[in-house]
């Protein structure tokens, strides 16, 4: 048995150890965020966070994976109630098939959440593991934009006040 | 030989949007030919449906592919019958439910699908109005239609599931709609949000790989190292000895693993091709040879335009000549194909990303060696696919994987490296031009060829299914086919839309096909119109004229020069400005398909000289699409276009020995990742409103190409005409 620690909620897994974790989130836990792409770490398509990093889950067995907070984009919000980054990305309309775009909000959410306030080089550079193939990288850059500066709202504000 | 086709002629029969007001006792029966997919399903009620609760039910038989179809469907019948857009319920491809619309492709859901809904749905809202006039005894000028009821001037309501009951919408529509105008529209022409985009950004199950039945077991198929390898022998030991595996299935060389669970599955996947031996290969012509080994090829020639030149072309002209080259491409879906098969009862049901469920059908039956009423195709989204990938051929192995587990629901997906081997691919193609230009400045004559191999290798036909051709007894691949003019397939937009004097265009088709090849978006347009714009600017430059201008005079199209127009003026093109070292900047332009949208692309490169790496700066583009239903996912696509078009064009070549494909993973196959994305992409819609709508989802990848190529010989002053223009042919053009 592996345990497990996922969005907040501990799972005891029947799982062979080496499993990545991309198909004990998506199988076992039917979470279906993570998406297979590669498998090889090169495409992004299913980025998790592990204790806030972006990691590819497609290359990390499930057991190195105990005892840390997996953060997958169910964690983040639901249909009806999406979290900030999902919600920038709906407001821009950053999706044609979508394949790739869970994997790109997770990678955008560890970075907003270490960096607040990135620059632009900063964003494609760190944007850069992760691929989509139907050429939605304008919109994607546009709604990590916008996710920043939607979390940062309060804080702006509070700044401006002060002035 | 055949005749000459004046291009003008290929938009007669497009009264796709005729607003026949006239009463219906005029219409005649079997009078004009009904619009759009209506065509081939004239029964409202195949198209639209309404419960006594007054529930709208929606069909459409074209398929989500990410390309916004859904919504923009929506926002039609939402439009033409009055309900709110949230109330529609909307069923996509599905064989035992929709109509049969052939492949959602060649940019035609609009055109077929969109025009047929709006057509019903006109006709379904006049029916109801009708209704209510006859109930209340009032003229049916005197009533309207709001939010799915009927309404008198008064105020009185009846609800469209009170005035359906009894009434037989079981008819043929008829050839005249009482379609809204334009400036009516409060649904269509907005940018309305995407109705699937919540559910894929929060993880609810959207895609065929998130189906998960009870007693699902996922299945993984063996390949062989290279097509024509025959399996000589096999040790299954290791595999069926692995905990979970339920089945290994082989059928000739068709081989797959079935186990509880996915990883298992992989894992036996694995010890499964580690014991299995085979034997001979393809023969391939070496990667470095691959357009001497298509030019020995033998062609079916078809000479698609022949103007001949006016006499006096010649005289004081200027010969030129060009040749140009495309490696193969590939659709590189990030998600690998995937489909889900189960048998129950002597019948086969496939979910599947197939872009034709009816034709996949056909195929998976003469396959299953049954009729096609025993197999069903229900459309669930995959990964996008832009064109034939291995959507249909992985349909075909989670079948046959499930006929030998009967009952149970077998989920099966491909690995990124048989997506990369084994997908079919986009052509490699060659183009050869030449042009006389007159001492004034404008072309006189046009000589064109392209040469290929078939764009169009879909199913239909058991052997265009990738398994059958494995199989003991194995199903002979379709004889390859070219697609006639005027969409064309190789020759896609091989007829230039300038008004040269005298022009010729050759299509050379090649049947053979080294490489397994098929559809891929914009087909043969891609390669044609980046070598017709690519020489457009070789003589503009001889010409002595700026290209925007030098195009402008050779387009006699008002639509066309429009889109060139606002192109060059959004770009803020000058003829003769100057860009800093290193930056050139380029025009491309064509109408799709000569028939559908149009679009100009003006694109700002920086070329770095030490790594010879090209990179988009700034690209504008001008679209016109005719009426335009979601001016936001009309962008969406041409964004998406330009940036697709920008890898193809500057990093994507499917590499390969004679032993089989090499380029197998995004490390081998690299496509454009975020640091070579544009600083900008702008796309400008022309909005024609009550006209027909032009499809336009494949519109931007051949001028984007032209841009990008004429930027980069603007900047390096080297013309590029091998594609991809990669760093180490740009570096080795510019001689760093």
């Amino acid at each position: 048995m592996v345990s497990l620690r996922v969005n907040g909620q501990e799972h005891a897994l029947d799982v062979d150890p080496e499993t990545p974790l991309l198909y004990a989130l998506r199988d076992e836990l039917g979470l279906n965020g993570a998406k297979y792409g590669c498998g090889l770490g090169q495409c992004g398509a299913c980025t998790v966070m592990v204790d806030g990093q972006a990691v590819f889950s497609c290359v990390v067995p499930v057991l190195l994976a105990q005892g840390r907070e997996v953060t997958t984009l169910e964690g983040l919000g639901t249909p009806e109630a999406p979290g900030p980054t999902q919600r920038a990305f709906i407001k821009e309309q950053a999706a044609q098939c979508g394949y790739c775009i869970p994997g790109m909000i997770m990678r955008a959410e560890a970075l907003l959440r270490r960096a607040p306030h990135p620059s632009d080089a900063e964003i494609r550079e760190h944007m850069h593991p992760n691929l989509c193939r139907c050429g939605t990288h304008a919109r994607i850059l546009r709604a990590i934009r916008r996710a920043a500066e939607t979390r940062e709202a309060p804080r702006t504000a509070f700044a401006e006040g002060g002035r | 030989m055949s005749a000459a086709l004046p291009r003008r002629g290929l938009l007669a029969g497009a009264l796709v949007l005729a607003f026949a007001l006239r009463p219906a006792a005029a219409q005649e029966a079997g009078g004009p030919v009904l619009p759009g997919s209506l065509k081939e399903t004239p029964e409202l009620d195949a198209w639209l449906r309404i419960d006594a609760a007054g529930a709208v039910t929606l069909f459409t038989g074209k398929a989500e592919l990410g390309q916004g179809v859904k919504t923009a469907l929506l926002q039609i019948a939402a439009e033409e019958l009055e309900v709110p857009l949230a109330a529609i319920a909307l069923v996509t491809a599905d064989t035992a439910r929709t109509p049969d619309e052939g492949y959602t492709a060649g940019s035609h859901s609009m055109q077929d699908s969109g025009t047929a809904i709006r057509h019903a749905a006109a006709q379904l809202r006049q029916l109801l109005i009708e209704r209510a006039a006859e109930r209340l005894g009032r003229p049916a000028g005197a009533l309207r239609a709001e939010r799915g009821a009927v309404v008198t001037p008064e105020g009185t309501r009846l609800g469209y599931g009170d005035l359906v009951g009894g009434l037989d919408l079981h008819r043929r529509a008829r050839p005249g709609s009482p379609l809204k105008p334009a400036a009516a529209f409060t649904v269509m022409g907005r940018p309305v949000p995407r109705v699937d985009i919540p559910a894929k950004l929060t993880g609810a199950p959207a895609y065929v790989q998130d189906l998960r039945p009870e007693g699902m077991v996922h299945a993984r198929v063996v390949r062989p190292p290279a097509p024509g390898a025959r399996l000589v022998s096999l040790d299954r030991r290791a595999a069926e000895a692995l905990p979970g595996v339920i089945a290994v299935v082989r059928d000739g060389d068709f081989l797959a693993v079935a186990a509880e669970k996915e990883w298992g599955a992989i894992k036996a996947m694995r010890l499964l091709a580690a014991g299995a031996r085979w034997e001979g290969g393809p023969g391939l012509p070496r990667q470095a040879d691959l357009f001497a080994a298509l030019r020995a090829l033998p062609t079916e020639d078809t000479a698609i335009l022949d103007r001949p030149a006016p006499a006096s072309a010649g005289t004081g002209a200027r010969e030129m000549r060009a040749a140009y080259t495309r490696q193969y491409q590939a659709h590189g879906s990030i998600g690998p194909s995937c489909a889900l098969a189960q048998e129950v009862d002597g019948t086969m049901t496939v979910w599947t990303h197939t872009q034709g469920v009816y034709p996949l059908r056909a195929a998976l039956a003469e396959m299953l060696g049954r009729g096609p009423e025993r197999v069903r195709c229900i459309h669930a989204e995959g990964s996008g696919c832009y064109g034939h990938n291995g959507a249909d051929d992985v349909a075909a192995d989670a079948a046959l994987v499930a006929r030998a587990l009967p009952g149970r629901p077998v989920r099966l997906q491909w690995m990124r490296e048989q997506e990369a081997a084994w997908e079919p691919l986009g052509a490699a193609m060659t183009t050869e031009v030449r042009a006389r230009l007159g001492a004034d400045g404008r072309v006189q004559d046009w000589d064109y060829a392209v040469r290929s191999n078939t764009h169009n290798a879909r199913p239909g036909k058991a052997g265009d299914l990738l398994a059958a051709t494995h199989l003991a007894q194995p199903f002979a691949p379709s004889p390859p086919r070219a697609i006639p003019q005027p969409e064309g397939g190789g020759d896609r937009n091989a007829i230039p839309l300038y008004a040269f004097p005298g022009a010729r265009v050759m299509h050379h088709f090649i049947p053979t096909m080294p490489l397994r090849v098929s559809a891929m978006r914009a087909l043969g347009a891609y390669m044609n119109v980046f070598s017709i714009e690519s020489f457009m600017d070789e003589l503009a430059a001889a010409a002595g004229a700026d290209p925007v201008a030098f195009r402008l005079a050779h387009l006699e199209d008002a639509r066309a020069r429009a889109v060139v127009t606002l192109a060059a003026e959004r770009f803020g093109w000058e003829p003769g400005a100057a860009l800093p070292p290193g930056r050139g900047r380029g025009f491309g332009f064509a109408r799709y398909k000569n028939l559908a949208a149009y679009c100009a692309v003006a694109a700002e490169v920086a070329v770095e000289r030490e790594t010879g790496r090209a990179r988009p700066v700034r690209v504008v583009a001008a679209v016109d699409a005719g009426q335009v239903v979601n001016p936001d996912g009309l962008r969406n696509q041409v964004e998406g276009a330009i940036i697709q078009s920008t890898s193809w064009t500057l990093f994507e070549s499917v590499d390969f020995t004679p032993d089989g494909v090499t380029s197998v993973d995004w490390s081998t196959y690299p496509i454009l990742r975020f640091k070579a994305v544009p600083e900008r992409v702008e796309v400008h819609l022309v909005d024609r409103p009550d006209t027909p709508f032009l499809g336009a989802g494949e519109t931007g990848q051949g001028p984007t190409a032209a841009a990008i190529g004429n930027a980069v010989a603007h900047a390096t002053g080297r013309r590029m005409r091998d594609l991809p223009m990669t760093r180490e042919r740009i570096k080795a053009a510019i001689g760093v």
